[in-house]
């Protein structure tokens, strides 16, 4: 089967010699949920829009549903749908109409629309607020609305530009569901976008780590954190440490590796975190390192992306065994 | 066909949004007959100079302030376009199966036919105010009145698009919008200006449309001067619709 989606090398410089994208490759297997996970800046958003038709790479070349981005930009474009990540409401019309709109600009008409159009606002919990003006909208119709709309015309693949950013929690977590039902529909592919580990790990059976404009891993969710074995060990310190320090502290133990000092911060791993605690207090008070708190959690996806996506590990001394990075 | 069909769904977009802004609506309609009535009262006196041809000012004014109003409501076509960019709702669109020059036709359209409205306004005040004219007559001002108005929006859209800032495109158009028309024969007629100013006024697209419009009010006209004006400003438009578009691609290049 062709992948829905398929990058190869995307590169993009924006004016000022800012490198967007670096060289970046996906593919996305149909009917599948693939996020695409990063800090702010990483490239997430630039390569949706290039995947989307909007912007152009300046090399690489890209596959959507099976229509060349750069060539047959018309035909992605009746096959997508796409939620940006700001609203791409019109404010002044009613959610009906931008609805409608949407529809006949992509090709529907009559009676097919109009119930197209209301079978939406039903789904979407919209059909009170249907003849109201999209600009007394709250945050989160707005959003169902969007969704709403790259979705009138039935598209294969879904573009969804960090959905729930600004959204209060609780309104997230009934965005999450909406989601999840969607991918519940037969034969949609959709493309997330995000900065919450927990919204790639709750739905996405695909994650890439997007960082400075190149996917640094991909995997299954379970897959990224089994990357990462044993325990995390987060210890707050009393003061800040450099690092040098800490390590000399703690390299001996031969319980933890990874060990990151971030001022008062202290990140490590351990095979058996209940057995290294223990030690470490014991070989931090010997060198008289004050320790405020201490707690162990089995690996999450925060761990994988402090990992990966690297933004901590510049900023910090790291004392990384040669184990630790492959 | 899809694009003229496209073209014509968003201007309807685009003049019900309009239409849900009953002072926005109130203004646009009330504005260009204060101007009317204002200019018509100071300047009344102006049909006393000698050499003055027209013996009542607002027959003269009338069609100078028929391109003026098209002028001032069409220079702000490109506001609507930087909000829907901030907004979002332009990337949407473009990412939709919408063609391009379908969405500059579309917010054009709206620009032509808010100008037509706004000058069979003037005209209809203009007639109640004494001004007289044949039928054939103001029929043809609207079409020059539109053709200036959508040059003029067009190029409003163009500077939006390029600029991407409401700033910037307030000053564009403010700096345009004066001297264009009192570098014109909107006010005063041509042979009582200065001559430098007679010069200017040759080449300007405001005066190309008000003294064709004024000769075709008045039904005194040199079919030669208003069919080359006509053929300059369908120039000037498609020039200014290309650069519109144009504008397109440079933003797409930078997002």
């Amino acid at each position: 089967m062709t992948a829905a989606i398929e990058a190869t090398d995307l590169v993009k410089t924006y004016r000022g010699d800012v490198r967007a994208l670096n060289g970046l490759s996906l593919s996305v297997e149909p009917g599948s949920v693939f996020a695409l996970l990063g800090p702010n800046g990483a490239g997430k958003s630039t390569t949706v829009k290039i995947l989307t038709t909007l912007s152009r790479p300046d090399s690489g070349s890209a596959q959507v549903a099976g229509f060349d981005v750069l060539h047959q930009p018309e035909k992605v474009r009746l096959a997508i749908g796409c939620v940006g990540q700001r609203t791409g409401l019109d404010p002044e019309a009613t959610g009906r109409e931008n609805l409608v709109l949407q529809g006949r600009l992509n090709g529907m008409s009559g009676r097919a629309l109009n119930e197209r159009a209301e079978e939406l606002l039903e789904r979407f919990g919209l059909s009170e607020a249907a003849n109201r003006l999209v600009r007394g909208y709250s945050g989160g119709m707005q959003r169902r609305l969007d969704i709403a709309l790259g979705l009138v015309a039935r598209p294969s693949v879904l573009f969804l530009d960090e959905p729930t950013t600004g959204l209060d929690p609780d309104v997230r977590a009934a965005m999450w569901s909406e989601i999840e039902r969607l991918t519940a529909d037969e034969g949609l592919t959709i493309l997330l976008t995000t900065h919450y580990m927990e919204e790639a790990d709750r739905l996405a059976r695909r994650i890439a780590i997007v960082d400075r404009g190149r996917i640094v891993v991909e995997g299954t969710p379970e897959q990224l954190k089994s990357e990462l074995r044993g325990d995390a060990l987060h210890i707050q310190l009393g003061t800040a440490e450099v690092n040098g320090r800490v390590h000399t502290a703690l390299a001996h133990l031969g319980e933890v590796r990874d060990i990151v000092v971030d001022g008062r911060a202290l990140h490590a791993r351990a095979d058996a975190g209940a057995r290294a605690v223990p030690l470490v207090l014991q070989a931090l008070e010997q060198r008289g390192i004050a320790v405020e708190s201490v707690t162990v959690a089995r690996p999450s996806l925060d761990d994988v992306y402090l990992r990966y996506a690297g933004r901590r590990f510049e900023t910090t001394e790291t004392a990384t065994k040669s184990e630790a990075r492959r | 066909m899809t694009m003229a069909r496209h073209a014509w769904y968003m201007t309807m977009r685009d003049l019900r949004a309009l239409w849900r802004q009953p002072w926005y609506v109130a203004i646009t309609l009330l504005q260009p007959v204060l101007y009317l009535l204002l200019f018509g009262a100071l300047f009344k006196s102006v049909a006393q100079i000698p050499g003055f041809a027209s013996a009542s000012y607002v027959d003269f004014l009338t069609p100078g302030i028929v391109m003026m109003t098209a002028l001032f409501s069409a220079g702000w076509s490109g506001m609507s376009t930087i909000q829907e960019l901030e907004r979002g709702t332009l990337d949407r669109l473009l990412t939709s199966p919408l063609r391009r020059v379908s969405l500059i036709a579309g917010r054009l359209l709206q620009s032509t036919a808010v100008v037509v409205l706004q000058s069979v306004i003037i005209l209809a005040i203009a007639y109640a105010a004494g001004a007289r004219f044949g039928l054939g007559g103001a029929a043809a001002i609207l079409v020059f009145a539109a053709l200036l108005g959508t040059a003029f929006a067009a190029f409003s859209n163009g500077v939006a698009l390029l600029s991407r800032n409401e700033q910037t495109l307030i000053g564009a158009v403010n700096f345009l919008i004066l001297p264009l028309t009192f570098l014109s024969a909107a006010f005063m007629q041509k042979s009582l200006m200065p001559a430098w100013i007679q010069h200017v006024a040759d080449y300007n697209p405001v005066n190309w449309a008000t003294e064709s419009g004024r000769q075709l009010l008045t039904g005194v006209t040199d079919w030669g001067f208003v069919a080359l004006r006509g053929g300059l400003l369908l120039a000037l438009l498609a020039v200014c619709a290309v650069f519109a578009t144009r504008a397109f691609r440079s933003y797409q290049r930078s997002v």
